[in-house]
């Protein structure tokens, strides 16, 4: 048996600042994880159709422009109603700590804000994934 | 009625979620993968596998966009298998085929699974000819595979597709490149893409000129001329595609297929038992490494020596010595 952590990383939303999407999903990559990018400017149900596709254990989303309010709660509510509830949920990019907890409310395991290093979100994963198995 | 039952039940309905834990289980070698496979094995429609194959940045997952596009517009479900090579060192690997594949994304009548060739060298990953048949059995047809960026050698894709498209660009080699053996000799349809670019007339010279020496009794394969981002010169690779598709014999092709699934088993049982074997009789892979290095013995010796005990299992005096 051949078991690789899956981990899917998107960016919902306009802004194309992807440089910490790439970033994270190299560092995950390293780690030996199995990392599907899909890209800028996907909407929150494009997001949900390819995790439930490739049927990744993580999402992790990244959004420079301030509308992680309403796109982050979004995509975790397709997944749900998809019966994918149980794809563990984390965000990051520049995110008010003042949002943290609405996003925590809707499903988010952990928002990493900027200057958090990578090696929090490896572990982060690492974490969730022993207690999901 | 067990849970491979069920799930095999799923898979054929088209359900995603199953279709994607399906391939999950096949992809890990999970305990309830060969039950599922066996479950749907006799399921599995008349259908085909097109590969698409060559060097990385060719092209290959853009083109590939284009072909799901035209085989929507008729109307076709369309699987999508895309491997991405894994590290060697820490077997992560970044998928990102999906990427070129965007105006697809939330088509439900489109599948796409992206995988990592977890250390599988053909090009392929170990998995990728039961994920097909997985697809293909939840009415994905055709079903498309994109092998990981190719160098010169990795021309596995050309045993598992019905058709095997070879993707190539200009400035990547003079005319002694195309007429090397391997990747050069697998393609069923040649596909120059970027043909905006320079030095497309100097790669069709070189392709074409190495075609003519084709032997005897292969058919010579086609060549089309496109750009996968313009669209220009996508009519006439379809056209090629069609005719290859059609002159194929769907009996035979399944037939060889099972074939190769049957060999593919038989390699991996094989490794299996024989691993087991060693461990019994000669102990772990660290203990026999120290015989050897301590002039006890060789590879060469104990290769025999299993072979040997393999030989007289089968004729039921296991236990006659030497």
């Amino acid at each position: 048996m051949d078991r690789r952590i899956r981990v899917l990383i998107g960016k919902p939303g306009l802004d194309g600042h992807d440089r910490g999407a790439k970033y994270i999903a190299r560092a995950l990559r390293d780690a030996g994880m199995e990392v599907i990018y899909t890209g800028i400017r996907q909407t929150p149900q494009a997001i949900a159709d390819a995790a439930i596709q490739e049927d990744v254990d993580f999402v992790g989303l990244s959004l420079l422009s301030g509308a992680h309010n309403h796109l982050f709660p979004e995509v975790a509510r397709i997944l749900r109603e998809k019966g994918a509830g149980d794809i563990v949920l984390f965000g990051g990019g520049v995110i008010p700590e003042e949002d943290i907890p609405g996003l925590q409310n809707a499903g988010f395991k952990a928002i990493f804000t900027p200057g958090a290093p990578a090696s929090d979100v490896v572990s982060f994963i690492e974490n969730e994934q022993k207690n999901r198995s | 009625m067990t849970p491979g039952d069920s799930l095999a039940g799923d898979v054929t309905r088209g359900v995603v979620r199953a279709v994607a834990r399906g391939l999950s289980f096949v992809e890990n070698g999970s305990p309830g993968a060969s039950a599922l496979l066996h479950a749907l094995f006799p399921l599995v429609p008349d259908h085909f596998t097109i590969g698409v194959t060559g060097p990385p940045g060719a092209g290959k997952s853009t083109l590939l966009d284009r072909m799901i596009t035209r085989y929507r517009s008729q109307g076709s479900r369309v699987g999508v298998i895309a491997v991405d090579p894994s590290s060697p060192f820490t077997g992560g690997a970044l998928l990102g085929d999906r990427l070129r594949m965007q105006s697809h994304s939330t088509d439900p009548g489109v599948f796409i699974r992206s995988m990592g060739s977890r250390g599988h060298l053909g090009g392929l990953s170990g998995a990728t000819r039961d994920a097909a048949l997985l697809l293909a059995a939840a009415g994905y047809d055709p079903v498309f595979l994109e092998t990981v960026g190719v160098g010169q050698a990795e021309v596995e894709i050309a045993e598992v597709a019905d058709l095997t498209v070879l993707v190539l660009v200009p400035g990547a080699g003079d005319d002694v490149q195309a007429m090397k053996a391997g990747i050069m000799e697998i393609g069923d349809l040649i596909v120059l893409n970027k043909a905006d670019r320079p030095g497309i007339d100097q790669l069709e010279a070189a392709v074409t000129a190495s075609l003519d020496l084709v032997p005897r009794g292969r058919a010579r394969p086609g060549v089309a001329r496109v750009s996968a981002v313009t669209g220009e010169g996508l009519e006439d690779l379809w056209a090629l595609m069609d005719s290859h598709l059609a002159s194929i014999d769907p009996a035979k092709r399944r037939l060889e297929n099972t074939r190769r699934t049957l060999r593919g088993l038989l390699a991996e049982t094989g490794t299996l038992f024989a691993a087991r074997l060693l461990e019994r009789d000669f102990g772990t892979e660290e203990q026999i490494l120290e015989l050897i290095s301590n002039g006890a013995t060789t590879p060469y010796e104990v290769g025999r020596r299993l072979a040997r005990t393999a030989e007289r299992m089968l004729s039921g005096n296991e236990r006659e010595e030497d």
